[in-house]
């Protein structure tokens, strides 16, 4: 009677956000993973709901969409090796080098940044590398030439670099804190010079770190659009502007469901790939 | 002349350090530690003695003095350039590699070929009884089997030197006497200079060949366990070192060990070799095999305890008054405080 009551109550604990998950995430899961099998017709516009593969077919066959993905993928992971070298020098001194007070300023004024809107980050960059921008005005100082970095992948890099950096530097500094000094101490000990100590010791202690970092640095710059349409040029669009004017300009929201499909099974086999190196082994 | 004496293993000289705000943690170490030798620092936390144990080891540098190791001078030297290998408090096994691996560390890092350094290694893990979970993780060990990894990789280098810092400080009783054996037998077998941080006094006592009580950062002795316990050099080692009770006579500090105290009733006259003190028990103690009386004297102030087989003790209860009895040889007057 009790064991029943009680049953039920965690029932009705759980049918609430179980729910939600279910319509919200779930449910236009299931609509993305359905339409991306239909289609549009072409005189009217309207979307047909039979079966077909031709937009995966559509997809694998233009070498411009392949062109993209790889354009895409190949700066995430560009993103993601510059942004753990760029953390590792920080991550390392947060972690270990400095008092409590200043550890917390240090990572008060990382985040920092995070406060103020990601677009207005985004224009400031196009005010240090447009063409009047910062860049080229220290450059003329110093007596060097113009350099035309605004509206390239090289822009798309530094941007996306900067953005995610903080997300890469926090979960280092968290595996960096976790490893007991004693550690260190026990591979000088046995001999290892400093170099051999980070090399044999502090680096592999630090991969779930940057596992979990390379979660923001490499998925989340995979799923972008935003940075792309803003410091990209020509030839610098990503996956999500496919999707995005397919969805908002030319109305073919099959097509963009199924360029999202191939973009969600790459980031999940990111992930599974990042719980391997214990990207979310919280301990 | 010639000096025959070989060269001590270990000389300290002049060692002071100090952290911070004035926090002075040495104030002038001189010591030296024989070829061979089981050495302990003993003393209670904050003493003095891990803090000597690292500067040996080249975890810290000293603030003033030097440090041999042989001939050879090497104060400055980082730890990977001394000839020494120390077993950590907490073991400090490498998380992500299999014993094997964390015993063979030291020789991968100096280049040893792969075959050489896992023939030895697995020598080494045989030596200490894992030899059969040689290509377990870590965390798959209980914590004697991990602290026994932990000297099979201090070992397994050969060393001039091996530093143990607490290394039994998390182990149960029975496990701690185990591998106070263990030890003691390995040391013995491979001849290597052992210098053993404890605040056990007892496993010091057990263990070594000599000790060096630390207190506020000065050695107040170095001796054999038996020098500390029947000659200690102040009050302070008298304490620290067994029990004891201290009584003071004509400006001297008497030094009296419970175990040459026996109670009589009050009535009882004293033999002519035999010194005594009236008193009322103040507290009755059973610890099994004996008991511990403590006795106030007629002022209040010294107090003298007793430790007595137990059948013996059975008539005595608190606040009766007896008289305690101890030949006159076993008070030993401690030596004047200098300075």
């Amino acid at each position: 009677m009790t064991q029943g009551r009680k049953l039920l109550g965690h029932i009705a604990l759980l049918v609430p956000p179980f729910g939600w998950l279910g319509v919200f995430y779930l449910g236009s899961l299931s609509v993305l993973l359905l339409s991306a099998f239909w289609q549009v017709d072409a005189m009217s516009g309207e979307i047909v709901r039979d079966w077909t593969l031709d937009n995966f077919r559509i997809l694998f066959s233009d070498t411009t969409y392949s062109i993209i993905a790889r354009r895409t993928t190949g700066i995430a992971l560009l993103v993601t090796v510059t942004d753990i070298i760029l953390a590792w020098p920080l991550a390392w001194v947060i972690a270990r080098k400095v008092g409590p007070r200043l550890k917390l300023t240090l990572l008060v004024l990382v985040a920092l940044p995070l406060w103020s809107s990601m677009l207005a980050r985004i224009y400031a960059w196009r005010l240090i590398l447009g063409h009047d921008g910062v860049l080229n005005w220290g450059l003329r100082l110093v007596g060097l030439p113009d350099q035309n970095v605004a509206f390239t992948n090289i822009a798309l890099w530094i941007v996306f670099s900067y953005l995610w950096l903080p997300f890469m530097l926090m979960p280092m500094v968290a595996a960096l804190e976790r490893i007991p000094a004693s550690l260190l101490d026990a591979a000088g000990d046995q001999g290892a010079t400093p170099w051999q100590v980070f090399r044999t010791v502090v680096f592999p202690l630090a991969i779930p770190g940057m596992a979990a970092g390379s979660v923001f640095t490499f998925a989340v710059t995979q799923g972008d659009y935003v940075a792309p349409m803003l410091v990209g040029g020509a030839g610098s669009e990503f996956i999500g502007n496919v999707v995005y004017s397919n969805v908002g300009v030319s109305g073919n929201v099959p097509f963009a469901a199924a360029f999202s499909l191939v973009l969600l099974g790459m980031v999940a086999a990111y992930m599974l790939l990042a719980r391997r190196f214990g990207a979310f082994d919280a301990q | 002349m010639t000096d025959l004496s070989p060269t001590p293993a270990v000389r300290l000289h002049g060692l002071t350090k100090s952290y911070g705000r004035g926090a002075t943690v040495l104030r002038g170490i001189d010591l030296e530690i024989a070829q061979g030798e089981f050495f302990t620092l003993l003393g209670p936390s904050g003493s003095g003695k891990t803090t000597t144990l690292r500067l040996i080891g080249g975890f810290e540098l000293p603030d003033t003095g030097q440090i041999h190791l042989g001939e050879a001078d090497v104060t400055t030297l980082p730890p990977y350039r001394r000839n020494v290998n120390t077993m950590f408090q907490d073991y400090a096994l490498f998380p992500h590699m299999t014993l094997l691996d964390n015993v063979a560390y030291g020789m991968k890092v100096r280049g040893v070929a792969r075959a050489e350094r896992m023939e030895r290694a697995r020598a080494a893990l045989d030596m200490v009884h894992l030899a059969a979970v040689a290509d377990r993780k870590p965390t798959q060990l209980s914590g004697g089997q991990r602290q026994r990894v932990a000297l099979a990789r201090a070992l397994v280098n050969k060393p001039a030197l091996i530093l143990l810092d607490e290394p039994l400080g998390a182990l149960d009783l029975k496990l701690r006497r185990e591998m106070q054996v263990e030890l003691k037998r390995i040391q013995k077998q491979t001849g290597i200079t052992f210098v053993y941080v404890t605040h056990d006094q007892e496993e010091a006592l057990s263990m070594s060949d000599r000790i060096a009580v630390f207190s506020e950062g000065v050695i107040e002795q170095v001796g054999t366990p038996a020098d500390l316990y029947e000659r200690p050099a102040s009050a302070f080692v008298a304490r620290f070192i067994g029990s004891s009770s201290i009584l003071h006579e004509n400006g001297r500090d008497i030094l009296l060990r419970p175990e040459d105290v026996r109670l009589e009733a009050p009535d009882y006259t004293p033999a002519p070799h035999e010194r005594s003190m009236a008193g009322t028990i103040a507290e009755v103690s059973y610890l099994g095999p004996v008991t511990r009386v403590t006795l106030c004297g007629p002022d209040e102030q010294d107090g003298v305890t007793a430790i007595v087989p137990s059948r013996h003790a059975r008539g005595w209860r608190e606040r009766m008054a007896v008289v305690a009895v101890w030949p006159e040889e076993a008070a030993y007057p401690l030596p004047h405080r200098q300075g």
